[in-house]
Order: C-alpha cells, then sequence, then structure tokens
C-alpha cells in the first residue's frame, strides 16, 4: 500500500516537472537576486506543485467518472447521497495541506518584517508619475523619469514602433544606484496619490501611501541592472513611471555618491546664470518632455477637461501673466504638482521659455533663472 | 402534480409596454432583470474588447492613457453590478417562487421598483464617460486620493453606486421575505432547493455588506465637497481606511457573485447525473461557512499597504481556511457525478466547466492568499487571471449553464442543442486562450491596469487579445440561441429534463402566468433533493 503511495507521489512530482521547466522559459516567478527573493520564489514552487497535485487528483476522479458514469454506457445511476466518513476526511486533508503551507510562510513573513541593522536607507516618493529617492545617510536626492527614448515611443502615433526598444517603458533617465552586499532599508511613500514600488528581482513590493511611510529591506547579492513598474493605478501615466535598481559595489557606489553631488552643485551654480534663446529652448524641450508631456502632451493641447492646453493658452502667452506662469510651475495649481523642489531656476526658466514659444506661442519671451529665483518665496 | 399542471391561467398577462413598466410579476420582472443584464454583458464586453484591443501590441494604438483607465474602470463596474449581480437577482425572482410553491414575490412593487431603478444607474454610468474630465479612471476600487482627481463624474460615480445599493438591497430584502414567509406547508428550510438557499445567503450577505459601501463612497464626497479628511492624511485622516471600509464590503461582494453560481451548479450536476447531490446538508453549511468566513479576509486585498504582520497573519490564516469549504463544495460535486448515469447537454457542459475551471481559479485564490508571496503576485497579470477564472468562467459560466436549463420552462421550447454546444466549447476555449496566459504575464512581472507594457510581454498580450476577441465573438451565437428558442422549437414537457427534481418541473412550460395560487401539495418524493 505504502509502495503505491509512494509512486503516486512520485508520478505526481513528474507531472509538475514541466511547471519547473517553465521557469526557464521565462514565464515564472523570477528567483531574484536576493535571499528573500529566493525564498519567495521557493514558496511559490511549493504552493504551485502543491495545487497542481491536488488538481490532478481531483480532476483525475472526475474525468474518470465522466468517462466511465455516463448513461450512453448503460449504467444505472446509485442513489447514495452521503458518507459522513467521507465528508470528514475531506474536510480535514485540506486543513492538514493548508496547515502545511502556513507554516514556512508564516517564518517567511517575519524574516522579511525585519528591517532591524540597516547599513543605508533610501526613502522612495512617488509622483504622478515619477520616483524620488532620498538617501537619507549621504543626503543626496535625485529624481527618475522614464527614459526619452520610451516617452517618444509610446506617443500614439503610427511612427512609433515600440519594439526597436529592449527596455521600452523599463528605463529611467536616473536609476537608483545602490551597492551590494548591503542591508538596505527602503522607505516608501508619496506626495500624491498612492503607488507601489515593486521591483521583482528583490521579491516584493510595497505600497507608497501619501502620509505614510512604509519600510521594508533589501540586500542584493549580484551586480547588476533590475527593473520594475509601479503597480498602484496611479492615473493617466501609472504604466509610465518604472523603477530601475542598479547595483554595483559598495565602492562603485560611494564614487557614484560623490560624483552626483558635485555634479548637482555645478548644475545649481551653472542654472543662475544667463542663458540666449537657444539655449533655453533646447533644455526648455528636455525637461518638458521628462516632467510636462505627460499631462499637457507633446502638442501641448493638454487633454480636454482634466490638462489644460498650454499651446495658445492665457497664462502661456499674456504677458502679464509671466509671474502666474512661472509660480504655478513653482507651486502647483489644482492637480498640477509643484516642481519648485525637483527643478532648479535654470530648469524652470527654460521650460517656461520654450513653453511660451513652442506650439506657435510664439511671444519671443526670454525668462532666465533671476526671474525665476525672484519668484521664489 | 397534475392538479397544478392543469391549472387554468385565470388572469391573462396585461399586454404592451405597460406589462412591463407597471409589472408586479416576479416572471416578468425576472425576464427583464435576465434581459437587461445581457445587455450589460455586451456593453461591458465591449469595453473589453477596447481593452483587448490596445493591448493586442505594444505600443499606443487606438486609445489614450486616461481613457483606457476609464474603460478599465467601467468594465468591471458594469460586469460586477450590471451583468453578474442582474443576471443573479433575474434567476431569483423566476425561479425561487416556483421552487418553493410560492405563487409570487412577497414584495412585488417593491419588486418592480428595484428593477426599475437600476437602468437609471447605469445610463448615469455610462453618461459619464462623455463629461468633462471623463469618466471613473481610478479602478472600480476607488481608492482615494486618485478618485477625488475625477473631474464632473465624481458625484455621478458616487449617486450610481447608491443607485445600485438600494436596488439591490430591495431585491436582498425582497428574497428573504419570500423564502421565509412563502414557502409551501412541508417545504421545511432543510428541504428547500440549495440554489434557494445559496439566495438566501447571498441575500443576508447583501444587506450587511451594501451599506458599508454607500457609507465610504459617502465619505468621498464629503471628502471632495464637504471639507472633511477621512481619507486625506494632511488633514489628518488615513486613505487606507477606504480600502479597508471597501473591502469589507468588496470580499462579501465575491461571495454574492459566486454563492447563487454554487447554488445552479448544485441543482444542474444532480439532473445529469440522475442522481441526488451529495451531501446537502454539508453543502448548507458550507455555504453559511463560507460567507460567514467571508468577513474576515477583507484585507488580503491589501497585504501591501503595509499592515502590521499580526494583521496580516491574521488575514493569511482567514483567508487559506476558506478553501476547506469550498473545498467541500468541488467534493461534493464530484461525488454527486461518481456512480451516476450522466449525459451531456449545454448546462451539464458548462457546469463541468465551472468546477474545473473556478476550481482552477480556486488555487490562483489560495498561493494569492499566502502573504509573502502575494508581495510578488499583488496587482499584476496574475490577479487579473485569478479572478477572471472565478468570474468569468466561474460566475458567468454558471449563469450561462442556469439559462439553458431553465430556458425550456421560460419559453416552452428546447434551445437548439447543437449550436449550445457549439457555444459552449467555442466559449470554454476561448475564455482559456484569454485568461490562461495571463498568468504567465503576472508572474513575469506585468502590472494590471496599464495600458502599454514592454516588448516582453507582447507574445502572450496577443495570445490573449485573440481569445478575447473569439470569446466576445461567441456570444454573438448565445443570442441567436436564446432568441432562436423564445421564437419556437421543440416543445418542451412540463418535465423539461429527465432527471430534474424540484416544484418548477410540476407546471407546464411554458410557465403560466400564475403559479401556485393555491399552495402544491408536496409529496414526499418532490422534496427530494
Amino acid at each position: 500500500m505504502t509502495s503505491i503511495f509512494k509512486k503516486l507521489i512520485q508520478a505526481a512530482f513528474l507531472l509538475t516537472l514541466p511547471l519547473v521547466a517553465v521557469a526557464e522559459w521565462g514565464l515564472n516567478m523570477t528567483e531574484g537576486i536576493t535571499p528573500i527573493s529566493q525564498k519567495v520564489y521557493n514558496m511559490h514552487m511549493v504552493s504551485l506543485t502543491v495545487v497542481t497535485i491536488i488538481g490532478i487528483v481531483v480532476f483525475g476522479v472526475m474525468f474518470w467518472s465522466i468517462f466511465h458514469h455516463r448513461k450512453s454506457r448503460g449504467v444505472k445511476p446509485a442513489q447514495f447521497s452521503h458518507s459522513t466518513t467521507v465528508e470528514v476526511i475531506w474536510t480535514a486533508i485540506p486543513l492538514i495541506i493548508i496547515i502545511g503551507l502556513a507554516i514556512p510562510a508564516t517564518k517567511l513573513l517575519i524574516e522579511m518584517d525585519d528591517t532591524s541593522d540597516s547599513a543605508l536607507t533610501v526613502k522612495a516618493v512617488g509622483y504622478q508619475w515619477k520616483w524620488k529617492y532620498e538617501y537619507l545617510e549621504d543626503d543626496l536626492t535625485i529624481y527618475s523619469n522614464l527614459d526619452e527614448k520610451s516617452v517618444e515611443l509610446s506617443q500614439r502615433v503610427d511612427t512609433a514602433n515600440p519594439m526597436e526598444h529592449e527596455n521600452y517603458l523599463l528605463d529611467v533617465d536616473e536609476p537608483l544606484v545602490l551597492p551590494t552586499n548591503t542591508k538596505i532599508r527602503i522607505l516608501t511613500t508619496a506626495n500624491d496619490v498612492i503607488h507601489a514600488w515593486w521591483v521583482p528581482d528583490l521579491g516584493w513590493k510595497r505600497d507608497a501611501i501619501p502620509g505614510f511611510i512604509n519600510d521594508n529591506w533589501t540586500m542584493i547579492n549580484e551586480p547588476g541592472t533590475y527593473r520594475g513598474q509601479c503597480t498602484e493605478i496611479c492615473g493617466k501615466g501609472h504604466g509610465y513611471m518604472p523603477i530601475v535598481v542598479k547595483a554595483v559595489s559598495m565602492d562603485e557606489y560611494k564614487t557614484w555618491v560623490a560624483e552626483k553631488k558635485d555634479s548637482q552643485e555645478a548644475a545649481a551654480a551653472a542654472s543662475n546664470k544667463e542663458m540666449s534663446m537657444q539655449e533655453l529652448m533646447t533644455k526648455g524641450e528636455a525637461v518638458y518632455k521628462a516632467n510636462c508631456l505627460a499631462c499637457h502632451q507633446a502638442n501641448g493641447q493638454g487633454v480636454q477637461g482634466v490638462f489644460p492646453a498650454l499651446a495658445g493658452s492665457q497664462i502661456a502667452t499674456k504677458p502679464e501673466n509671466i509671474k502666474t506662469h512661472i509660480t504655478h510651475i513653482l507651486y502647483g495649481k489644482n492637480l498640477m504638482p509643484a516642481f519648485g523642489q525637483q527643478l532648479n531656476d535654470g530648469d524652470i526658466a527654460a521650460v517656461a521659455t520654450y513653453e511660451r514659444n513652442a506650439w506657435g506661442n510664439d511671444t519671443g519671451d526670454m525668462i532666465q533663472a533671476s526671474n525665476v529665483k525672484a519668484e521664489r518665496k | 402534480m397534475s392538479t397544478v399542471a392543469h391549472e387554468h391561467d385565470h388572469h391573462h398577462a396585461p399586454s404592451g409596454l405597460k406589462r412591463w413598466i407597471f409589472s408586479t410579476n416576479h416572471k416578468d420582472i425576472g425576464t427583464l432583470y435576465l434581459i437587461f443584464s445581457l445587455m450589460m454583458f455586451f456593453i461591458g464586453g465591449a469595453m473589453a474588447m477596447i481593452i483587448r484591443a490596445e493591448l493586442f501590441q505594444p505600443g499606443l494604438q487606438f486609445v489614450d492613457p486616461q481613457f483606457y483607465n476609464s474603460m478599465v474602470t467601467v468594465h468591471a463596474l458594469i460586469m460586477i453590478f450590471g451583468a453578474v449581480m442582474p443576471a443573479g437577482v433575474g434567476l431569483a425572482n423566476w425561479m425561487i417562487p416556483l421552487m418553493i410553491g410560492a405563487p409570487d414575490m412577497a414584495l412585488p412593487r417593491m419588486n418592480n421598483m428595484s428593477f426599475w431603478i437600476l437602468p437609471f444607474g447605469f445610463a448615469l454610468l455610462i453618461s459619464t464617460l462623455f463629461m468633462n474630465g471623463g469618466g471613473p479612471a481610478g479602478g472600480w476600487t476607488m481608492y482615494p486620493p486618485l478618485v477625488l482627481q475625477l473631474g464632473d463624474a465624481f458625484p455621478f460615480l458616487i449617486f450610481t453606486v447608491h443607485i445600485l445599493g438600494v436596488s439591490s438591497i430591495m431585491g436582498a430584502i425582497n428574497i428573504i421575505a419570500t423564502v421565509f414567509n412563502m414557502r409551501a406547508p412541508g417545504m421545511t428550510l432543510m428541504k428547500m432547493p440549495l440554489f434557494v438557499w445559496t439566495w438566501v445567503i447571498t441575500a443576508f450577505l447583501l444587506i450587511a455588506s451594501l451599506p458599508v459601501f454607500a457609507g465610504a463612497v459617502t465619505m468621498l464626497l464629503t471628502d471632495k465637497y464637504f471639507g472633511t479628511s477621512f481619507f486625506s492624511a494632511a488633514g489628518g485622516g488615513d486613505p487606507v481606511l477606504f480600502q479597508h471600509i471597501f473591502w469589507f464590503f468588496g470580499h462579501p461582494e465575491v461571495y454574492i457573485l459566486a454563492l447563487p453560481a454554487f447554488g445552479i451548479i448544485s441543482t444542474i450536476i444532480p439532473t445529469f447525473s440522475r442522481k441526488p447531490l451529495f451531501g446537502y446538508a454539508s453543502m448548507v453549511y458550507a455555504t453559511a461557512s463560507i460567507a460567514i468566513l467571508s468577513f474576515f479576509v477583507w484585507a488580503h486585498h491589501m497585504f501591501t499597504v503595509g499592515m502590521p504582520i499580526k494583521g496580516e497573519l491574521f488575514f493569511m490564516y482567514a483567508t487559506m481556511l476558506i478553501s476547506v469549504p469550498t473545498g467541500v463544495k468541488v467534493f461534493n460535486w464530484i461525488a454527486t457525478m461518481w456512480k451516476g448515469a450522466m449525459t451531456f447537454e449545454t448546462p451539464m457542459l458548462f457546469s463541468i466547466a465551472f468546477v474545473i475551471l473556478f476550481t482552477i481559479g480556486g488555487f490562483s485564490g489560495l498561493m494569492l492568499g499566502i502573504t509573502p508571496v502575494d508581495f510578488q503576485y499583488h496587482d499584476t497579470y496574475f490577479v487579473v487571471a485569478h479572478f477572471h477564472y472565478v468570474l468569468l468562467t466561474g460566475a458567468i459560466f454558471a449563469l450561462m449553464a442556469a439559462v439553458y436549463y431553465w430556458l425550456p420552462k421560460w419559453t416552452g421550447y428546447m434551445y437548439d442543442e447543437k449550436l449550445g454546444k457549439i457555444h459552449f466549447w467555442l466559449s470554454t476555449i476561448a475564455a482559456n486562450v484569454l485568461f490562461f496566459p495571463q498568468h504567465f504575464l503576472g508572474l513575469a512581472g506585468m502590472p494590471r491596469r496599464i495600458p502599454d507594457y514592454n516588448i516582453q510581454f507582447a507574445d502572450f498580450n496577443m495570445i490573449s487579445s485573440i481569445g478575447g476577441f473569439a470569446y466576445g465573438l461567441s456570444q454573438l451565437l448565445f443570442v441567436y440561441i436564446v432568441i432562436k428558442c423564445a421564437l419556437g422549437g421543440k416543445k418542451a414537457k412540463s418535465q423539461a429534463w429527465e432527471g430534474a427534481k424540484g416544484l418548477e418541473w410540476t407546471v407546464p412550460s411554458p410557465a403560466p402566468f400564475h403559479t401556485f395560487e393555491t399552495p402544491p401539495k408536496l409529496t414526499k418524493a418532490m422534496l427530494e433533493h
């Protein structure tokens, strides 16, 4: 009897082998690159195997019955309608199975919950539609927008062919750089609506909720680039705010932090200088694509009823509205977020100039960093 | 019951439009509900076709992301509140009085009103798509703060929810009043057909959960227009509070959609197995257990919001526990088939497909219930595959089975069996081509509710879309079969199916306008399950 039982189990395992193979074809959950993601993957495979075996047994019995107990074979129906023994057994067995699954799941959950002893803390803040990363110990802040190529290819025009771009909608201008083999605490929160921060290779996702901070941790073993996406619907740009983690050695990470800080300081200093119309327009277009296009659209027409048009608008064309134009960008209005923190004076000057001269607005207005600075409170 | 079968139809049905507008007849109102839900099924289905067309290949081809989000949102609202729920209420209206030997529903005028406010509710909802700022686009779950960014459509969305809630609560009260007061003498509670049992329990779920939902959306309304901050952290509120309240309604809602389906399957499988339902009492207890447990598992929809670990563990255990009574049901159905003498008419085919495919949805549900792994599955296409397996190949397949099963009783004619089987096979194959690959998409990392995706997801999305179009087109065949059956065909006997049990088969086909004006005298054989 036991040997039959053993054989049955072996056969069931053989039948689930294709599931393991599936992993290699990219149809299955990733094993990821952290100790936790590996355990999550294992737990997934255990539960998948368990339900597959249950399915084979239960549907097997059913199909056996369907083939043998049919009227066309001339069988007379039995008339039994209950059996307490059988009913107790098939209540008890599922109970035992779920207890068997709940125990390892509980252990894993407790392990995932322990954020103590982290060496580095990063705060990920969701915006409509980008991520801000604050390295709390290193006092560094970066903004991570969808890469320019994906922005171009994701427009609703016939010429856009996303197949040209391997990392279409999964690439950013500024990846989150993290050191390997370090326990990193990742805090998630949001600025406007609820977002969710997910990199499958790290083995978890967590909501980013305005006004609340969730804490999580990870420890990346292998250097590399890992990609994910926002996973909580957050409006029109929900599909366009990917997450890219670039894991490098601790030394490289430190070098990167130092260089990043230097370049941010240099950019801030440079942004105060006067720019020519040509410079303003070139820079403005780039800033516009990264920050404004998702709502106001590439043609400046906005979306009727939701996002106002800039082309031909009162604010972007009338000279008396230049100050209002700048303060809208700095401090936001209604649905429009405040950009004063994420863009420097030069960026805002450039984008305002661009908006006043693109799409036939042609006001000829030039706005300089000093004009923006004057409006900051 | 030959006396019932030969009873004359004294009252002639009123004619013309007035018959339908002022109807207090449970059969006519049942028909109205069923036709309305079929219309909503096609409107919601058309939105699904737009979604699948946009996802056919990477890049934006047909609609803008904002409109795409509206389609995702309104598709769900229409399918849940417009197609599946009214279809269930329509079946309850038609069949419960016939099954318990009652002349009509207990509250016929309320019955009329609960139906006739539905078209207004959905007219309001669909009209929001043409309003300034577009239709609701934050998902049917309406999470703040995102839902508060909605334009002119916002108050209409809230009002729609209120209207639909009022309609459903009236329907639920009516069913409870009917079942508890109008059963024929001798029909004790534990003699009732299982379909009646599942609907009574569903009605209690509706009454307990819908007011909570109405409260939650009213809080959204005051947050937007009256300066309250229930869900705004900046004002001292909590956006996650909404999710708790919403899912306290939302999870029982899942069973509001599924329990009547269980009742249908428990009626059809014994008929075509020619054998009594196995474990009637345990079916009743399992249904009640599922209903009670459904109030204690809501937070498994929101494991990723960052609850305390004790909360996460509690909701994980409670969720896994639901698989026990659900398992009992599946085992009972299979034990009913076991050693029966089965035939495979269309209702039976849909019921068998239900057992398999709903169980597959249950399997992925168990996997989703395991919290640490749910952190990977949550809000991906794995979830989309899961709930479409339980709702489309679950609830909707059961509704299809019910329509084929009782159509002879409603119209007096047998439907075209050959076409019915073709409809079954097309639907089953298409639904699996549509939803099975979505498991792989989710596991490979594709989030739900996105209008565009990375090229690595292209192949499976294309397969899924082809399945979607095939499924949508196959349902046109269903409409043809139903119309053809209503217009004529082979005459149905009062006992339309050889193995069918229950009072509905003692009245002629089509069922006369008034039935059981005097309560039927029940024999022991008639009360067999």
